[in-house]
């Protein structure tokens, strides 16, 4: 399959601070790519190497063929590029703000308002294209901040957290609307730190963390490669301080996760020496064992894996919230 | 590439001019400030109106062009709307080009109308291709000039602070209401130093029969002030997004 942005060694320091380190990886064409990773781990810094907005420190890389330090220009003309925020202007109706794009896109006179009317109607927005953008919900504003990306039919589209500030119902019929796109024939690079969002909608992914990509693969196939371990989840009456030490004593390489208050995940080892460890440790604490399950290995589970991180991390949104 | 250049430029001038500059807060900037200043000075010193023409209009292309400069840069970085027109496939230096320009057009609507009232109300008669040599380049250096100092500060607040001092500066010393051959010599050679000097010499010499070499030469020096202040901004504005 062809090979629609190759990058290689890309690095990106801001001053001392190293955001990207050395990252290397292909998309291809047709394709899903998720960039998955917490808050800080390098991705928007990524998308804004291959979009021109920022240079890299060193490393290359190519859209289209085209270099993005030299011949960024040209690379623009075939993608587009939603940011995190909706960044369409507040002052222009929902038609107005299309049109423009279209302009600034060299969009023929004559296919402008046409085009402008077809998204509109794609994503939704037909009868509001008057209303003024910063009268819009949060949903429309993201889904006008997509199709003002699509204005000049792009070959890929680049989508910085699609779904964050949204409501659930938004950010699911958002998530269609990008399988919609996909189905299209569009390309879409897309950056994420919601572990289910990548799971459903991303043919592979690339797991970055602190500006390294750790893994790359398909959603399926590292899960597949988190099942080669055994996972236990057990549910606690209150707190159990002391367990990690209690199991780091089971025979074979075991990891406990903490997933909730009183929930932990135990990863490897034999399930029979970690259940009776598990009872061993809490007889005689006033501890009582609420639930315990064999979990089947999920995209959180395989990050937890590849990473060594908490799931925690990932729900924390930018600014520490 | 050029073609897409030029587009960029035009429609963002076009899309500043909708969205900042025909509103009323840049309209009574860039009129009724000049007028009542004229105004003001007209009724402490009576002489005639007419000497105050040329710099009537000069303020005018001063504080139109730069009643919004401030915040057409500053401001969109802060929104993030700058960066929806740097993922254009435009240069980045089009992309200031096209702000520069937003603020040369409302400049031009703003000095085409105080120049048309003043001269038709006085029954003036000046020279109009002078007037356009003289007035589009200055457009150009003060639309600039703000664009500058806009792009060398990240506040919107700091960039209109900054851009203050200039503007009052150039008032007082350019001859808009002095003559600048009445100053102290220092004083004269600070006036030298500032484009407003330029235009509103050339203003001056729009009005009144005489030698068009001076016109020339007034709008030449504009013209380096333009490259002088049009440059440094597209390299600070570069380094915006290093």
């Amino acid at each position: 399959m062809e090979t629609v942005i190759r990058v290689s060694d890309l690095t990106k320091f801001y001053g001392e601070v190293l955001a990207v380190d050395h990252i290397s990886f292909e998309v291809r064409r047709g394709e899903i790519f998720g960039f998955l990773g917490p808050n800080g781990a390098g991705k928007t810094t990524t998308i804004r190497m291959l979009t021109g907005l920022s240079r890299p420190t060193e490393g290359s890389a190519t859209v289209l063929g085209y270099d993005v330090c030299t011949e960024v220009t040209q690379a623009k003309r075939h993608v587009g590029v939603v940011p995190e925020n909706s960044n369409l202007y507040d002052e222009f109706t929902v038609l107005d703000n299309l049109l423009f794009m279209a302009q600034l896109y060299g969009v023929p006179r004559a296919r402008r308002r046409e085009k402008a009317e077809e998204l509109l109607k794609i994503f939704g927005l037909s009868d509001r294209k008057d209303s003024p953008f910063r009268t819009l919900s949060r949903g429309m504003k993201r889904a006008l901040t997509i199709a003002a990306a699509l204005i000049h039919e792009p070959e890929i589209l680049f989508l910085d957290e699609p779904t964050v500030g949204l409501d659930v119902v938004a950010a699911r019929s958002l998530r269609n609307l990008i399988g919609q796109l996909r189905r299209r024939g569009i390309t879409i690079f897309l950056t994420t730190h919601y572990l289910e969002e990548a799971d459903l909608l991303c043919d592979r992914v690339a797991i970055l963390v602190r500006g390294k990509i750790l893994s790359v693969d398909s959603p399926g196939a590292l899960k597949e490669a988190a099942e080669e371990e055994s996972i236990i989840e057990f549910t606690f009456s209150g707190e159990i301080p002391g367990l990690i030490e209690e199991l780091s004593r089971v025979k074979g390489d075991v990891r406990v996760v903490p997933v909730d208050f009183g929930k932990v995940r135990v990863y490897g080892g034999s399930p029979g020496d970690i259940l009776e460890a598990v009872f061993r440790f809490v007889r005689g604490k006033g501890i009582e064992v609420l639930s315990v399950n064999s979990i089947k290995p999920s995209l959180e589970d395989a990050f937890i894996k590849i990473t060594g991180l908490s799931p925690a991390i990932m729900a924390i949104e930018k600014g520490g919230r | 590439m050029l073609r897409d250049n030029l587009r960029g430029i035009y429609y963002i001038a076009l899309k500043d001019m909708r969205i900042y500059y025909l509103k009323p807060p840049s309209v009574s900037w860039g009129i009724i400030f000049p007028l009542s200043w004229i105004f003001a000075f007209y009724l402490r010193n009576p002489r005639s109106f007419e000497e105050l023409v040329p710099g009537l209009i000069a303020m005018t292309i001063l504080f139109s062009t730069t009643a919004a400069e401030a915040v057409v840069i500053n401001f969109e970085l802060r929104l993030g709307t700058l960066e929806r027109l740097l993922l254009a496939p435009i240069s980045l230096p089009s992309v200031l080009l096209g702000k520069v320009l937003g603020g040369a057009f409302f400049g031009l609507l703003m000095s085409i109308t105080v120049t048309l009232i003043s001269t038709l109300a006085l029954g003036l008669h000046p020279s109009v291709f002078k007037l356009i040599v003289i007035i589009i380049p200055s457009l150009l250096v003060f639309s600039s000039l703000g664009a500058l100092l806009c792009v060398m500060v990240r506040e919107v607040f700091e960039a209109q602070t900054l851009l203050n001092l200039p503007r009052f500066l150039m008032i007082f010393l350019c001859g808009v209401v002095y003559p600048i051959e009445a100053m102290p010599g220092a004083l004269r050679f600070v006036a030298h130093l500032m484009p407003l000097t330029y235009t509103v010499d050339g203003l001056r010499r729009c009005f009144s029969p005489g030698s068009d070499a001076v016109v020339y030469l007034d709008a030449l020096v504009l013209v380096a002030f333009f490259l002088l202040f049009i440059l440094p901004a597209i390299r600070l504005f570069y380094s915006k997004f290093e």
